[in-house]
């Protein structure tokens, strides 16, 4: 099963928790908003994308399952 | 203050099953009153009663995409809502946010009962229970015109419901709206659920732009044969076009696709001046260079081929006097001041966008500038809840790509050239300027050249 991460944008304050647990997948723009990367989480990342998950104080990123 | 063209009326010609234009604006008043009931019925005939497969067949058969700018395939949208299981609604999305844009407001204002002939065909279609029709608070004319309207319409089987709200650009958005009439902020919402599975009231909801339903009122009559008579084989019918700027007859004409833009600009009264560029598709539209333009003909082909879409059917002249680079920066700063509020990098990311935009025009940056704005709008595309940031970037690239050469000459000579004065409301130009030279205009014909490719 292949997994992705999605961004609620709306509910996305930049808080950055993201981009500190998983710089593999996501960095910053210039006004600290994580940029995602398009492709499928790899199987070794899926665990920190898991906890970075679980860390964004705003719920706002989102592990599909596809 | 809005600023609109005027609108303009086809000479109203007898009408013997429409077989040439004008179509949708057949017998329409040239005094401006809204069409009656009996008039209506007079020129295009009585509500037909297609089952709701026949209906949606014909519509699939029609090759009818909406118009309101998604330009998405009609029949897929009445299928995936009819597919629902649970009684579904039918919103007519009469918000018509695009400051340039009047079409939505003739056809409600004037023709109100071809929409709702539209909206009851597609209600029928569906299964719906309830109609309801939303209008920003400033339709006046199309709010009026409507309740005359829905007051006489004995017959139709399902109730018309009139909602007005606030008439920011983003508030006609298809998750605004139904975030608005479910009784939230009219602001757009994080898809999914999309409205055709959850909408109104928790109901799968078709929504549609007034023209699109005035169009299925007509196929249903007349067939997708006949619909299909005029444009082109990928791009069948015909279409309101809002054309406004260097033109001497601004307003709302409705063609046939595949006219060529030369014959439209002419049908608006010809140009007022030289063309430098057309704005096609409105603000979250694309700069198409004149010289690539005036060989276009309305219709997708034509306009995929340099990168652009119709649209909702708008169309900006930009005359050789005005300055491009200008206005693009107005018109992304009113995008920017347009943004919801709710997503960082539509908030951020345009205005960044914006203010370096407006430097530029003023005489500030050259090339790195540019490299950093183009960095900006690919960052931002696809960032936002709704589609806001993504029209407005592709707004911005294309004026890089079209006025971008004109950036270093503004930073040599200063650009006085006056505004061209494109409609954006509550926005007028951030200062007023003097007439006067406009860098990589007239007397600066390298530069020039380059522009209008």
């Amino acid at each position: 099963m292949s997994r992705r991460l999605r961004v609620n944008p709306i509910a996305c304050e930049g808080h950055g928790l993201c981009v500190e647990l998983l710089p593999e997948l996501i960095r910053l723009d210039d006004w600290g908003y994580p940029i995602l990367d398009d492709a499928a989480v790899p199987p070794e990342l899926v665990g920190l994308a898991r906890r970075a998950v679980d860390a964004c104080p705003t719920l706002a990123l989102i592990l599909d399952d596809e | 203050m809005i600023r609109r063209g005027r609108e303009q009326v086809a000479a109203p010609a007898p009408v013997e099953g429409h077989h040439s234009l004008p179509r949708l604006l057949a017998g329409m008043d040239p005094g401006g009153a809204p069409m009656s009931l009996a008039e209506h019925e007079r020129i295009h005939g009585p509500l037909p009663q297609p089952s709701p497969l026949e209906l949606i067949e014909a519509v699939e058969m029609s090759g009818l995409r909406g118009r309101g700018g998604a330009d998405f395939p009609t029949a897929r949208k009445l299928r995936a809502v009819a597919a629902g299981r649970r009684p579904s609604a039918v919103v007519v999305n009469g918000s018509e946010t695009e400051p340039a844009s009047a079409k939505d407001r003739l056809l409600l204002s004037r023709l109100p009962h071809l929409v709702l002939d539209g909206a009851m065909l597609a209600a029928m279609a569906v299964g719906a229970r309830e109609v309801v029709v939303k209008l920003g608070d400033g339709a006046v004319g199309s709010f009026d015109a409507l309740e005359g309207a829905v007051a006489v319409r004995a017959a139709d089987p399902v109730g018309i419901r009139l909602v007005t709200g606030p008439e920011g650009y983003v508030a006609g958005e298809e998750s605004a709206v139904v975030h608005h009439l479910n009784g939230g902020a009219p602001l757009p919402t994080f898809v999914p659920p999309r409205p055709f599975e959850r909408g109104y009231r928790g109901r799968p909801t078709l929504i549609q732009n007034p023209e699109t339903l005035a169009q299925i009122a007509l196929v249903a009559r007349f067939g997708a044969s006949w619909y299909r008579e005029l444009g082109t084989r990928a791009d069948p019918g015909s279409a309101l076009v809002t054309i406004s700027g260097a033109v001497s007859e601004p307003g709302v004409y409705e063609l046939a696709f595949g006219t060529p833009m030369t014959d439209l600009l002419d049908a608006a009264g010809g140009s007022t001046e030289p063309l430098q560029a057309l704005l096609v598709g409105g603000y979250f539209g694309t700069w198409v260079g004149s010289r690539r333009a005036l060989g276009l003909r309305l219709a997708r082909e034509d306009l995929r081929s340099v990168g652009c879409s119709l649209g909702s059917g708008v169309i900006i002249a930009l005359g050789e006097s005005s300055c491009g680079l200008h206005e693009s920066a107005y018109v992304i700063d009113y995008l920017a001041r347009q943004s919801a509020g709710q997503c960082g990098p539509c908030v951020f990311g345009l205005r960044a966008i914006a203010d370096a935009v407006l430097a530029m025009a003023d005489g500030v940056g050259g090339a790195r500038e540019r490299d950093r704005v183009l960095r900006w709008t690919s960052e931002v595309r696809g960032r936002g809840a709704c589609h806001h940031p993504d029209g407005a970037v592709r707004f911005v690239e294309s004026a890089m790509d079209v006025f971008g050469d004109e950036i270093e000459a503004h930073a040599r000579v200063r650009c006085t050239a006056p505004p061209a004065g494109l409609p954006l409301d509550g926005g007028a130009p951030a200062r007023p300027r003097r007439a006067g030279l406009r860098p990589g205009g007239r007397g600066a014909g390298r530069l020039r050249g380059a522009a209008r490719r």
